[in-house]
């Protein structure tokens, strides 16, 4: 079951969406979900849809691959156009009991089904093609402004690198944990919901006991090599902005001011 | 008494680690907080280490030697007597950076010291926290990786490691801080016998080749036969020092301490004492061989 925890899921391949500043592509994703927000007929939809193909196209990524991720929030997607269709007021089409069918609430419900299916594709384009730590170092640069309100930017950014080290780590060490409690007649699997986190304590304690040992470890090695905040320390992969990041911005914002601008007609 | 303690700094500076008197205690507490005890981790420890040796400190569990380790880069404090390296005193916490810089240290689990997601990342992380600019970074990592034979995995994740590479990665990061000696707090009590081997193999590597100070600390017997000094440590002191054949010459003492010997030197010890004419001290394999006159 933990397994299929896919958050930052990254696909390896070489293209220009792939080569792009993190930068580019945060913003990218912030314009795009505000752009779909923003737009309020077929043209501007279709104006996006095409312009995220575009970008699936050129970021290699199969398509195949981006659709699998959309099946957990199908439930999701199906509750909300559902809703939409019914409780929308307006002509009716038919009715059964306190459901009314509306032409207006097929256009709503449509619209947001579309509206949300592309916001999750933009948004796992993203991580599809960014990794975690070019993720959090785009985050750091781009939220540099903050420290001067006393937001500790750097040491989030340091949290999150290092949490996303220890994921497969801590992974590996619960399945061990597990299986020598399972070795000791643990249970895992029956019972009720209850009963089975009850279950989970014993696997629990011992994990939290490890990361707290692996968390101090961390701290001396990372104290010993003269770590001491982002004070003074240089990148060995500092983030600039290259001709192609710069020509990026330019299309997107072309694109986002084209699509509002259909959109709203 | 001030000429002496002049005379005492200078000579400091010519070895790269001394230590006079070290003494280093910790208090035990009670439920609410009361000192119950006293427990004396290192007590009254004089250590000299001269530039470019391979230095070995041996001892069982508990013996301090983690402890005395944790002193050569400023991660504790001295409770009593003082600590030098490269002619700094580690108590003075002006020093503390320089202290570390100059002094790497590599721990002995191989997960817990690695930051970076990708190896090249890693050897980087201690380069960049000196504030090293970024070209010379990437040189450093470059040659650091290729002195521990790793410079074709510098894009892997640290997760597909072996324990044996992931250590020699830890080694690396040290190395691209530039430091003048390494310590190696049990680096090899978590690997199987190749990983030992490997690492072992590239600790002497670097003092061999690139003439860097290591002090290895360990309590593996086999792996301190090239050291050129050893020290046992037993209850927080130092209980015997000199090369390897000197310690391995005594070995009903090395036993009272607890300390496994190599088989060869017990076999050679056992057949001494049976009437057999060989010298004392026998370390490897092909010396037993060649005194046997085989």
């Amino acid at each position: 079951m933990i397994r299929d925890i896919t958050i930052g899921q990254y696909y390896q391949t070489d293209s220009v969406i792939h080569r792009l500043d993190p930068r580019v592509k945060l913003a990218g994703t912030i314009i795009y979900i505000v752009t779909l927000f923003l737009v309020g007929n077929i043209w501007g939809y279709l104006l996006a849809t095409l312009g995220l193909a575009a970008v699936i196209k050129l970021s290699k990524v199969p398509l195949g691959y981006i659709l699998r991720g959309m099946k957990a929030i199908g439930f999701l997607l199906g509750i909300t156009v559902v809703f939409n269709m019914f409780l929308t007021p307006g002509t009716p089409i038919f009715s059964f009991w306190i459901f009314t069918l509306t032409w207006e609430g097929i256009r709503t419900a449509l619209f947001m089904g579309w509206r949300l299916i592309l916001l999750i594709i933009s948004a796992s384009l993203m991580t599809l093609t960014t990794t975690p730590n070019q993720l959090t170092d785009g985050m750091e640069k781009a939220l540099k402004p903050l420290n001067k309100l006393g937001v500790p930017v750097h040491e989030i950014a340091m949290m999150m690198s290092i949490s996303l080290r220890f994921i497969p780590i801590l992974l590996e060490e619960t399945d061990k944990i597990m299986k020598a409690q399972i070795a000791r007649g643990a249970d895992f699997e029956s019972g009720n919901i209850i009963e089975k986190a009850k279950a989970m304590v014993p696997l629990l304690v011992p994990l939290f006991i490890s990361a707290f040992r692996r968390a101090n470890d961390l701290a001396m090695a990372m104290e010993s090599r003269c770590y001491r905040g982002g004070e003074g320390r240089t990148k060995m992969k500092p983030l600039i902005y290259k001709k192609a990041d710069k020509l990026a911005y330019l299309y997107l914002l072309g694109f986002a001011v084209i699509t509002v601008f259909v959109g709203r007609l | 008494m001030e000429l002496e303690a002049a005379i005492s700094m200078k000579e400091s500076i010519k070895s790269i680690l001394k230590t006079e008197k070290l003494v280093y205690e910790y208090k035990q507490l009670d439920e609410e907080g009361n000192v119950e005890g006293v427990n004396r981790a290192i007590d009254e420890v004089d250590l000299d280490v001269q530039k470019g040796d391979f230095v070995a400190i041996l001892g069982h569990n508990g013996s301090g030697k983690s402890t005395l380790a944790k002193h050569m880069n400023a991660m504790l404090f001295p409770t009593g007597g003082t600590v030098w390296v490269d002619g700094m005193d580690t108590g003075k916490e002006e020093h503390v950076w320089e202290v570390r810089q100059r002094a790497g240290m590599v721990f002995q689990n191989p997960d817990n010291q690695i930051i970076g997601q990708v190896v090249e990342e890693d050897v980087g992380f201690g380069a960049e926290n000196l504030g090293v600019p970024t070209e010379e970074i990437w040189e450093r990592v470059e040659e650091s990786l290729r002195a521990v034979g790793m410079y074709e995995f510098r894009k892997h994740s640290p997760n597909h490691l072996s324990g044996g590479q992931k250590q020699r990665v830890s080694i690396a990061g040290v190395l691209a801080m530039h430091p003048m000696c390494i310590v190696l707090d049990e680096p090899t009590a978590m690997l199987d016998p190749r990983g030992r081997k490997e690492v072992i193999r590239a600790a002497r590597g670097l003092n061999d080749v690139e003439g860097i100070t290591v002090i290895l600390i360990t309590h593996y017997m086999d792996e301190i036969i090239h050291a050129d000094k050893v020290y046992v440590m037993d209850q927080g002191k130092i209980a015997m020092q000199g090369t390897p054949r000197e310690i391995f010459s005594q070995v009903d003492k090395l036993q009272s301490l607890r300390l496994d010997l190599p088989q060869v030197t017990l076999l050679a010890h056992e057949l001494k004492k049976q009437g057999l004419d060989l010298p004392d001290g026998i370390l490897t394999v092909d010396e037993l061989v060649e005194a046997l006159g085989l």
